[in-house]
């Protein structure tokens, strides 16, 4: 087995297959043409420069390059974890939790990954670095996102048995108990049913490109495992510490629940 | 005894005001004039700026958790998190449990409740049945100072009755209560002072006297 390159030619016959959306849009008249196109200048676009940049980075194997890449992610994780809030916690505060949550279990696992499991040479080889941070990222903002939009949504419908559990003198945590339990069992609930769904329902894409690279596939099923191991922690830190963290947000060190820092909600 | 000092809740002026022990201060004012935040401000479940003691010990140096056990408030919509009245009430109070049923059976009497809704699921209880209950939870692990926001609405004369005389019992058990209420004969039977919100935001009033010390003077 070995790769096979693929040449611009083969990327314009597969763009044909493209031309089918375009074929529907028009003959159902979803009006979608315009956002086809953009779509897919984006993805073409964004595809070409970030293959441009890696490889720049891989050839450079220089721990500035990587870190720098590492913080682009850290602030679009931010970014995207806040984008999926119905009604976000206003402030920097919040903006910082979504992002620094992700990020530092994310990065705290794919270290333990690269100096105890991995060891390639040097530890932080970017090519191992960034892709592994990438899906520890991407899956645990995904646990943040969830776990911050069930317990503002949580807070918002409960408010009243949550103050009252407040006035009787309960602590903010005693209060918040069980939204905060349910935001964290949402939260994990995504990793739980990929990881039972996995080589079943779905062939992971990692594993699918290392296939399609040419390697083993029982050396891609073993990557694959422990890449879901790794997930699976990253995203159990990350929901943990976003949910104690937006409880925090929403409450005061006097114990009150403060449900005008939720952006539109006004008391 | 309570003491108010320079409380700012939106939309009133700072207040000041202080509250015996065993005695009742009515709140008044129409609906919307910041009766419910000023009482909301005193547990301390809204920022407020300004004081208030208890006792000589102040909000800002009780942990808020402490605060709100011997400040209590008591909303007009009680919030449930429980599945029945026997969990409601022991889960803030305990001891209530100790033995049999008697003293959580007496409790539910007083406000002319019967022991038959013990474990009956809240949600079929009428919302007269829940306020009473509400006011029982909240009373279960004797607080010093209630802050009852209508405390009748929702319920008929007898069982108005028996809450006025529940109230009144704990006011003779030396506990302070601020009272807010639409019924203007209540407020009279239990009220020792009045506090007019409305009369607080005409500026000539914005100024405040001294806080006296005889009885519960309400200032300005």
């Amino acid at each position: 087995m070995s790769y096979i390159s693929l040449t611009p030619l083969d990327l314009v016959l597969a763009g044909i297959v493209l031309l089918l959306n375009g074929a529907i849009s028009v003959a159902f008249r979803l009006g979608l043409e315009r956002s086809i196109a953009i779509s897919t200048l984006r993805m073409v676009v964004q595809l070409a420069l970030i293959g441009l940049v890696l490889k720049f980075i891989f050839e450079a194997t220089s721990p500035l390059w990587t870190a720098a890449f590492a913080l682009v992610m850290f602030v679009a994780g931010g970014y995207e974890v806040w984008s999926r809030q119905d009604t976000p916690i206003a402030g920097w505060r919040a903006f910082a939790l979504g992002a620094s949550v992700p990020f530092i279990a994310g990065l705290a696992i794919t270290i333990f990954a690269m100096t105890v499991i991995i060891e390639p040479n040097p530890w932080y080889a970017p090519r191992f670095f960034l892709p592994i941070l990438g899906m520890m990222i991407g899956n645990a903002l995904a646990g943040v996102a969830l776990v911050l939009n069930t317990i503002t949504n949580g807070v918002k419908q409960d408010r009243i048995s949550i103050e009252g559990q407040l006035a009787l003198g309960a602590t903010r945590f005693q209060a918040l108990h069980e939204v905060l339990r349910h935001a964290m069992k949402t939260g994990l609930m995504p990793i739980l049913t990929a990881m039972a769904a996995s080589g079943l329902v779905t062939l992971p894409g990692m594993m699918t490109g290392q296939i399609l690279a040419g390697i083993d596939p029982m050396d891609a099923a073993k990557y694959q495992i422990m890449i879901m191991f790794l997930v699976a922690g990253a995203t159990a830190l990350s929901v943990f510490a976003g949910g104690i963290g937006a409880v925090y947000l929403l409450t005061d060190d006097r114990h009150r629940l403060r449900l005008e820092r939720l952006q539109g909600i006004d008391r | 005894m309570l003491r108010i000092d320079y409380l700012r809740t939106a939309p009133l002026p700072p207040v000041s005001f202080q509250v015996k022990d065993g005695t009742c201060l009515a709140i008044e004012g129409p609906s919307g004039s910041g009766k419910t935040r000023l009482l909301r401000a005193i547990a301390d479940l809204d920022p407020a700026k300004g004081d208030v003691f208890l006792d000589g010990a102040g909000r800002n140096e009780t942990p808020a958790p402490e605060w709100r056990r011997l400040v209590r408030y008591v909303t007009a919509e009680p919030g449930w998190w429980t599945t029945t009245p026997r969990q409601a009430l022991l889960t803030q109070s305990p001891q209530l449990g100790d033995g049999d049923d008697e003293r959580l059976i007496r409790t539910l009497n007083t406000v002319g409740l019967s022991e038959k809704i013990l474990d009956e699921p809240l949600t079929t209880l009428s919302t007269g049945q829940r306020q009473r209950l509400a006011l029982l939870r909240a009373l279960a692990d004797d607080p010093r100072v209630l802050l009852l926001d209508e405390p009748t609405a929702a319920l008929d004369p007898t069982a108005a009755a028996l809450v006025e005389e529940l109230i009144r019992f704990h006011m003779l058990a030396g506990r302070i209560v601020l009272l807010i209420s639409h019924d203007a004969k209540l407020r009279a039977r239990l009220a020792t002072d009045t506090l007019d919100v409305s009369a607080l935001r005409n500026p000539a009033h914005h100024t405040i006297p001294p806080i006296q010390t005889p009885s519960s003077q309400v200032s300005p």
